[in-house]
């Protein structure tokens, strides 16, 4: 089993997918020739050639209406949003037409897309390069928001949401691309959307986070073990629709809560989990839903203190985590 | 003058541990803010420590050419500034305000827990913020037990030592005693006691005994009989059929009787809906029925609800004569009790005679001698004229 990185694993899975099936294509802006900026399809345009790896124009709008249009044709669309940030001009065609289609047409019709886009902070990248973008879909039924964290997730994840029959939003943290890496089998294999996976196993708190964070809270939870603090780590890896059975289970088993994300704190994909664990385990909790969370401005600065003071780091989890144990 | 630590700085964006290879300074030495006092090594760069204050080095932590973890303390230094923390009074509030004590304050899975073990928590020694007992704590004293902390083991069966035993009270028993306390101390009891000759009673149901157990497969009781004769006699004497309801008294349309059911030393009183409409043979089928669910703890809440008589079968057990309370909210409980073989003077003649008491508590704030009297009267004679025509079995 080789170790790789978080984006070789995004290739690796599109080289594998397109292989396995000649319906799958990739588009979008300086996907082809250049590979991407990111170079997440670098060297797919050589292999499969121009029809399968679209140079589009800097219309995203436009490249998901050709993606949902083409799937319904019964093609595999996997289309790129150059970042996350991006992503707006397609709103309206994500929403209202590829997430509304089954149900519109009383299942005549689906839509089986991917859509791609590195997502979050912490590379200087600014206002327009560093957004968090998942809770704007998050209560949109009939989408999927997939948020892997490791290489491994990202394979068997990408493969499946390219084989899922519906509409994916597929967000990858870009952080993560080149400073996450890990053992991914060559082999084919899909992991299922909707579950949650327990990063690690704990007894004293539970820490539910997604993406980029989870390494955080796996690095903090190994500080805490030091201290006797064994803290449980869920990874959403779908934020939509949620885990709830997951989710239940370990706030239920701990009592203690900690949700963690990147994105502003109100209104978050933490926000629906911490009304689930509500709902669900209040004879259970031992101590009040915490969320960490980036602050309620509209988006993460250019100054490299003031995105510290936005980011998410290992220290601020920590933190938090030991705050909650000694509730 | 304030003691302030120097720490181990972060010497690079992924550097987590560097090693001091020479300290600039010895303790006593007076330093300068920003001078520097020690030399460190990382994996990336070689640098000087800078003092953050101005001041005396009072000690030295860390070793020349051992690894030192990035924010642990190095050294300490003496200032001449005043206490130090200052810089922050918000949170060092907010701390303040945490370390309040919490012990009476409980989380829904302490209290949860602490329920589900019986276990006393202000017995219990927190450990969370503030003295806050923590769901560990509750846990730690379920799995190793504590000092003066009695748990469900003891509290829920009986212990024993030499002079005697402890028998615990479950949540029935609990209720059921309740509910008298509270009979008891808010309704004035008045009682009554008629003599019913009921040997006419005896050889009707003697004589259809047999047949009624071969053709239904459960018996016939003078039980039956008594509960439809109290029926018919509610109906005629609605005024014993209502409850006291504060500034009124409800009186009840339907006849829906009560009847006390022992099972494993528990009460129970089900509910005989509709007494008057049925026949003896429907009663019987009832009670039958009632009994059996109470024995193998089937009742629903619909068989044990809306009763508004109380006849309990007192005679059952031997008694001849006794006062019952009276089933809350109802107001009157009439006690049936054994049926004895007595002489009786009949037109001057000794005769023997199955004679039973008959015994009613009532409610004196809804009801009276006069009406009660009554009432009983009526029973009496229903039950002394007991035949195949006036009470028929279907």
């Amino acid at each position: 089993m080789a170790i790789i990185s978080y984006i070789e694993a995004v290739t690796m899975a599109l080289r594998e997918e397109m292989e396995r099936d000649s319906n799958v294509f990739i588009l979008g802006e300086d996907v082809g020739k250049k590979g991407g900026v990111f170079k997440a399809t670098e060297g797919l345009y050589e292999q499969f050639g121009e029809a399968r790896v679209l140079d589009t124009p800097l219309a995203e709008s436009a490249i998901a209406g050709v993606a949902i249009g083409a799937s319904m044709a019964g093609k595999r669309p996997v289309a790129e949003m150059q970042f996350a940030d991006f992503i707006m001009p397609a709103v309206n065609q994500i929403i209202s037409e590829a997430a509304r289609i089954r149900y519109r047409s009383n299942n005549d019709w689906h839509c089986p897309i991917v859509i791609r886009a590195p997502y979050g902070g912490g590379i200087h990248g600014a206002l327009y390069h560093s957004q968090s973008v998942e809770a704007i879909f998050a209560n949109q039924p009939g989408l999927k928001i997939v948020m892997p964290s490791t290489p491994y997730d990202v394979k068997g994840l990408l493969k499946a949401a390219i084989r899922d029959e519906d509409p994916v939003l597929f967000f990858e943290h870009k952080k993560a691309y080149r400073s996450i890496k890990g053992e991914v089998p060559d082999d084919d294999y899909v992991l299922p959307i909707g579950k949650a996976d327990v990063k690690r196993k704990g007894e004293d708190l539970t820490v539910i986070t997604y993406g980029l964070s989870v390494h955080f809270a796996l690095q903090a939870a190994e500080k805490l073990a030091q201290d006797g603090i064994q803290a449980e780590v869920v990874d959403l890896r779908t934020v939509y629709p949620i885990d709830k059975e997951t989710i239940i289970e370990s706030a239920s088993k701990t009592g203690k809560v900690l949700l963690v994300t990147e994105d502003n704190k109100e209104g978050s994909v933490m926000s629906e989990v911490a009304a689930i664990i509500a709902e669900h385990c209040l004879f259970d909790l031992d101590a009040p839903i915490n969320r960490l969370a980036g602050p309620d401005v509209p988006a993460m600065p250019y100054a490299l203190p003031m995105e510290k003071y936005f980011m998410m780091s290992p220290e601020k989890v920590e933190k938090a985590m030991r705050d909650l144990a000694e509730f | 003058m304030a003691i302030q630590p120097v720490k181990m700085p972060k010497l690079g964006e992924s550097v987590t541990e560097g090693t001091i290879t020479k300290w600039l300074v010895a303790p006593g030495d007076h330093v300068q803010k920003y001078d520097p006092i020690a030399e460190v090594l990382t994996d990336k760069v070689t640098a000087d420590i800078p003092s953050s204050y101005t001041g005396t080095i009072k000690e030295i932590m860390a070793k020349e050419d051992e690894k030192i973890a990035v924010d642990d303390v190095i050294c300490t230094i003496e200032t001449e500034e005043a206490e130090a923390g200052k810089e922050q009074p918000e949170t060092s509030t907010m701390q303040e305000n945490k370390e309040q004590n919490q012990s009476g304050r409980f989380s829904p899975a302490v209290l949860k827990l602490s329920q589900l073990h019986h276990i006393d928590l202000s017995k219990v020694k927190g450990s969370g913020r503030g003295g806050r007992v923590t769901r560990k704590d509750v846990q730690h004293v379920i799995d190793h037990g504590s000092d003066g902390v009695q748990i469900s083991e003891f509290a829920a069966s009986s212990t024993e030592d030499e002079r005697h035993t402890i028998v615990p009270v479950d949540g029935i028993k609990q209720t059921v005693a309740a509910n008298m306390v509270k009979t008891m101390q808010e309704v004035p009891h008045a009682w009554m006691m008629i003599e019913v000759d009921a040997t006419n009673l005896v050889r009707y149901r003697e004589a259809v005994k047999e047949s009624f157990k071969k053709a239904e497969g459960y018996n016939v009781t003078y039980f039956a009989f008594f509960v439809k004769a109290v029926a018919r006699a509610l109906k005629e004497f609605p005024e014993m059929n209502a409850m006291w309801a504060g500034d009124h008294i409800v009186r009840k349309k339907d006849i829906h009787i009560s009847i006390a059911v022992a099972a494993d030393d528990k009460l129970f009183v089900p509910v005989v809906k509709q007494a008057d409409e049925k026949s003896i043979k429907g009663i019987a089928r009832d009670v039958n029925e009632l009994a059996r669910k109470a024995r193998s703890g089937t009742l629903s809440a619909e068989d044990v609800n809306g009763g508004t008589f109380t006849v309990n079968n007192t005679g059952s057990f031997g008694s001849v004569q006794s006062m019952g309370i009276i089933n809350y909210p109802q107001a009157a409980i009439l006690q049936v009790e054994s049926i004895v073989k007595r002489p009786v003077i009949i037109d001057g003649m000794i005769a023997v005679r199955d004679m039973v008491n008959l015994c009613l508590s009532l409610d004196h704030r809804v009801l009276d001698g006069l009406i009660c009297g009554r009432f009983m009267q009526r029973v009496k004679e229903l039950l002394e004229a007991a035949s195949e025509e006036t009470m028929p079995i279907y």
